[in-house]
């Protein structure tokens, strides 16, 4: 079979498994959830195919798709996979099957349509990490919004449909401006080659001015900035990770803060690789404030939801700093990091949905010595928590010493202020665990809690299994998205250097040139 | 005096306007002839013959001419307002099948009105001739007028039926001297020759021209509700009955910028020039004022209405880019725009119930779940309104805005962008309520008849045509 194929059918698989299930009857709710949980673990083994066949020496798109659309502005319907996104990828067909177990007996009504959602969601994650066309990813950017809307909104806690609002409207803020960039792009590419497309690709090739790189970098981060979450963009997130459901939590810190560092790493970096170098100190010192804000307000937190939403803007700062340190180790420490805070912080909030699901509370002071009623599960939440806060023979420290190591090469100022944050993680979730776990077993109520059963078990055992293998060996990962990176840095760096003449020349002049567009 | 020549030609280039006055004469004589039909009858013969005027529509695809001594233009244009027209009578006239059940009023003359408010626009979407578009919009107007009053015995109704006829009257007053004023300074009032007036010296218009152009723009602002000329449009579409209200919303908003195109992007595309800064500063109060006096509103048809407003912004946003891709920008977002917002209407009038009591939108809560198809066709048409990608609406305003930036209105483009967000908090309260809020007493919503579900299955099947592949009605508008 034509990989290009398979790819497609990765990417549609859940949506035609949604057709399908729209057909079964409502009242079948076992029947419902098998067969999401089957067609999502299919879409997994089947991504699991593409990876093992993807050349990691190869730093271009491979298992392209690439038909015409809309021939009449020039959309094209192209899809494929780089070292970057084959593994986010991955994570997320197999975030997804994690998810849809988790909410088993966690959700008990509407469960028809909260299958339908989840799976019309893994269709649109899945589309803007394989797209190549502007318009396709602007697509399924958006499309990913209507079923996260309704997750929220609809099985969420007590403050949801704010929290769901909040979340549309925040990452709406963002993608509006990009949709203008994106368009602004489309008539720039007809100026230079007399060409209407959204080819990505395509557009990669042209050689923007820097000032115009200028406003279309801003509108661009602006969207991404909101996703990843970067301070202060970052407010959306506590509501939205804490009033969801709990797979609503784990996809939204798995896959979709993801797509913000995606979004870096595909577009304002590859598109506008002068203007990234030129706002590079802007990124990465809000990254760095992010890690080290982000783990102050984890540390003062009452509630292990909210402690482990903070602590997720904590992470991806190291993901940012990575990424904008631009070196080899420290961006492959950023895409690893990437799948590392999915595995973790998807295991995180499952660790919480569990107890969440035993005592209807989140609050730190119920709990405390829970290791006497739970001990299997205290097992996995310390491995987890460990993972998180980075230590060594786990999937954590690879990804953050990857970071830190590439990052001192070039921003070393940085590197030693985000060193300083690993600290502060330690201290949030190893106190959290503390009072949560150890001590005296005070409250009455945590003393009959059952431990985990067979399908908790199942759902946390790959993540604990990943974060072992990619702590001691993670060059099965590492090795695929390699030749990827490289590329992209060797990028970077030429744009370093005409970074250095355009630095000479005068700001206003170079930002605010004459009308650049075509006048009627 | 001009001699003007009719040849036999030219009646096949109004074809489908005459086949549907003929179907309305013949609707309005079986109503008095044979009162005791079917109430459903005469709506059922109306679409029979829109359908024949479809056909015959269709015979006027691919020809380029102007007839009737330079009155009417045929031109792909024309066929595409002309499909545009008669699917909206379609559709609302399906509406009318539940609706006949709610209201309890006589319906024999609604079918011939509306086929002869088409008539109107239809010619209005074919002139070449100020006159002409004159006597569309005036045919189409005192249509419209009886229609808003329809409910005789509801204050509201008859409350919309003064108010858009005083205010309609003076639009028209304005239209009237503007075209007076223009032929004074052109001496003709065919489109064609005032474009080749002012080509002769674009950058010196007369003040004549000037005015004349002037007040031709504030009657044309008033019909598809410009904002400042728009303060008409939440009451009388408030009061009107439901399938009359969804078909002002959708066909008069479209006849009025057939109209416009007519007048401003083909005739007086020079002279606009000077018109676009006026344009430009209408267009973003337009889509500013609806959106956000739409934040507000709890009644489902004033929010509607507000709505309407703001998208008439956007497509003013496509006649201030004019160039090439203008037209087809803004022929495609009304295409559009008809299926959503009939969709959203249909539902409404469904939930609405009888006697349109309950047209507050707390009257949805629940829908999501105790009506699973309205509430899924409501929030499709929701999030097509709001320009949610794959619907027709993101697709729509997507050209809009490609069409703009071409021309160079980033500004313009942002602020439609910054609209489209404030649109999508009131669009989805719509959702909200439906799939988050506890159902309020559900019996009281009739069943879905089989009218009104065609409208909604062709609401939501255009809906995710146009938003997912959108190349087959481009190509169409070339």
């Amino acid at each position: 079979m034509n990989m290009g194929t398979i790819l497609n059918l990765v990417t549609y698989l859940p949506l035609i498994g949604m057709v399908i299930l729209m057909m079964i009857p409502r009242s079948e709710e076992k029947l419902l959830k098998s067969w999401a949980f089957l067609v999502s673990l299919v879409t997994f083994f089947l991504s699991v195919v593409l990876f093992v066949r993807f050349d990691g020496g190869n730093p271009n798109m491979q298992f392209e798709v690439n038909h015409s659309w809309i021939s009449s502005i020039g959309a094209s319907y192209h899809l494929g996979v780089d070292g970057i996104s084959i593994l986010l990828v991955v994570l997320t067909t197999l975030i997804m099957p994690i998810a849809i177990l988790s909410s088993w007996t966690a959700i008990t009504s509407r469960v028809k349509e909260y299958m339908i959602a989840m799976l019309f969601l893994e269709t649109a994650m899945l589309g803007v990490f394989v797209s190549l066309d502007l318009l396709l990813f602007y697509v399924f950017w958006e499309a990913m919004l209507i079923p996260m809307y309704l997750l929220i909104g609809v099985w969420g806690g007590q403050r949801r449909i704010y929290a769901a609002l909040k979340f549309v409207i925040f990452t709406m803020v963002g993608s509006i401006f990009m949709l203008v960039a994106i368009l602004f792009l489309y008539f720039m590419n007809h100026t230079y080659t007399g060409v209407y497309t959204f080819d990505l690709l395509a557009i990669q090739k042209i050689q923007i001015p820097f000032g115009v790189q200028f406003w279309l970098f801003i509108a661009f981060a602006l969207a991404f900035a909101i996703k990843v979450p970067m301070f202060p963009f970052h407010t959306w997130l506590p509501d939205a990770h804490v009033e969801a459901p709990t797979a609503g939590s784990i996809i939204l810190a798995g896959v979709l803060l993801k797509m913000g560092t995606y979004g870096f790493l595909r577009f304002n970096l590859p598109l506008f690789p002068q203007a990234s170098v030129y706002f590079a100190p802007v990124l990465l010192a809000l990254a760095v404030i992010g890690i080290l804000y982000g783990a102050w307000i984890s540390m003062v937190q009452k509630d292990i939801k909210k402690l482990v939403a903070y602590s997720s803007v904590s992470h991806l700062g190291f993901i940012m700093l990575g990424i904008f340190a631009m070196t080899v180790e420290s961006m492959q420490g950023g895409v690893i990091q990437m799948i590392n805070h999915g595995i973790s912080t998807g295991a995180l909030f499952l660790a919480v949905g569990m107890i969440y699901e035993r005592r209807h509370t989140r609050e730190i002071s119920e709990f405390g010595g829970v290791t006497q009623s739970m001990p299997v599960f205290a097992a996995f939440l310390l491995i987890v928590a460990l993972s998180s806060l980075g230590l060594p023979g786990l999937n954590g420290f690879v990804g953050e010493f990857l970071v830190l190591v590439g990052s001192y090469q070039t921003v070393p100022v940085f590197a030693v202020l985000a060193t300083v944050g690993i600290i502060f993680a330690a201290v949030y979730l190893l106190w959290m665990y503390r009072r949560v776990m150890f001590g005296p077993l005070v409250n009455k109520k945590n003393q009959n809690l059952p431990d985990l059963n067979g399908r908790e078990i199942a759902t946390i055992l790959p993540l604990i299994f990943l974060i072992f293998w990619i702590g001691i060996y993670p060059s099965t990962f590492l090795r695929k998205s390699k030749a990827s990176v490289e590329m992209l840095v060797e990028k970077m760096n030429l744009a370093k250097v005409e970074v250095q003449k355009i630095k000479k020349k005068k700001f206003a002049d170079v930002v605010f040139p004459g009308s650049f567009f075509e006048k009627k | 005096m001009p001699t003007i020549s009719v040849n036999s030609g030219d009646i096949l280039s109004i074809a489908p306007v005459i086949v549907l006055s003929i179907f309305g004469i013949y609707l309005v004589l079986q109503g008095i002839f044979a009162p005791r039909l079917h109430r459903l009858t005469l709506p059922y013969l109306g679409l029979v013959g829109i359908g024949v005027a479809m056909t015959a529509n269709f015979l006027l695809l691919g020809k380029t001419e102007t007839t009737f001594s330079g009155m009417i233009r045929v031109d792909s244009i024309t066929v595409v307002l002309n499909f545009i027209f008669l699917t909206t009578a379609a559709l609302s006239l399906l509406l009318t099948t539940s609706y006949s059940d709610q209201v309890k009023i006589e319906f024999i003359e609604f079918a011939p009105l509306m086929l002869f408010a088409t008539v109107g626009m239809m010619l209005m979407g074919s002139a070449a001739s100020l006159m002409i578009i004159f006597l569309g919009l005036e045919t189409m107007s005192i249509a419209l007028y009886v229609l808003a009053g329809f409910r005789r015995h509801n204050r509201r109704s008859l409350e919309s039926a003064l108010k858009y006829f005083l205010l309609g009257a003076f639009a028209t007053g304005f239209l009237l001297y503007g075209i007076a004023l223009t032929y004074g300074a052109v001496g003709t009032t065919e489109l064609q020759k005032i474009t080749e007036f002012i080509a002769k010296d674009p950058l010196h218009p007369s003040a004549l021209l000037v005015f004349g152009i002037g007040l031709i723009i504030v009657g044309f602002g008033f019909k598809v509700a410009l904002v400042p000329f728009h303060m008409w449009t939440p009451d009388v579409y408030e009061g009107a009955p439901m399938p009359v209200t969804a078909y002002m919303a959708v066909g008069a908003k479209a006849a009025g910028f057939a109209a416009i195109i007519r007048v401003l992007s083909i005739a007086a595309i020079q002279i606009s020039y000077d018109w676009t800064q006026i344009l430009w500063i209408l267009a973003v109060l337009t889509m500013t004022t609806g959106n956000i006096i739409a934040l507000v509103q709890d009644n489902i048809k004033r929010m509607l209405a507000y709505s309407s407003i703001a998208h008439a912004g956007y497509i003013l946003m496509g006649v201030v880019a004019g160039n090439d891709l203008s037209v087809r920008a803004i022929l495609f977002y009304l295409i559009a725009y008809m299926f959503m917002n009939l969709g959203a209407f249909a539902v409404a009038s469904i939930v609405s119930g009888n006697e349109e009591r309950r047209v507050k939108i707390e009257y949805f809560s629940g829908l999501g779940f105790s009506r699973p198809i309205l509430g899924l066709a409501m929030a499709v048409c929701m999030f097509s309104l709001a320009g949610l990608p794959p619907t027709a609406g993101f697709m729509g305003k997507f050209y809009l805005f490609s069409a703009a930036l071409k021309s160079g209105y980033l500004w313009l483009v942002i602020f439609g962008v910054i609209n489209s967000l404030i649109s999508v908090y009131y669009y989805l309260r719509v959702v909200v309520a439906m799939y988050m809020q506890d159902p309020v007493d559900q019996k009281a919503i009739p069943q879905l008849a089989p009218g009104v579900g065609l409208v909604i299955l062709a609401a939501i099947l255009g809906i995710f045509y146009l938003g997912l592949f959108p190349n087959a009605m481009l190509s169409l508008l070339q």
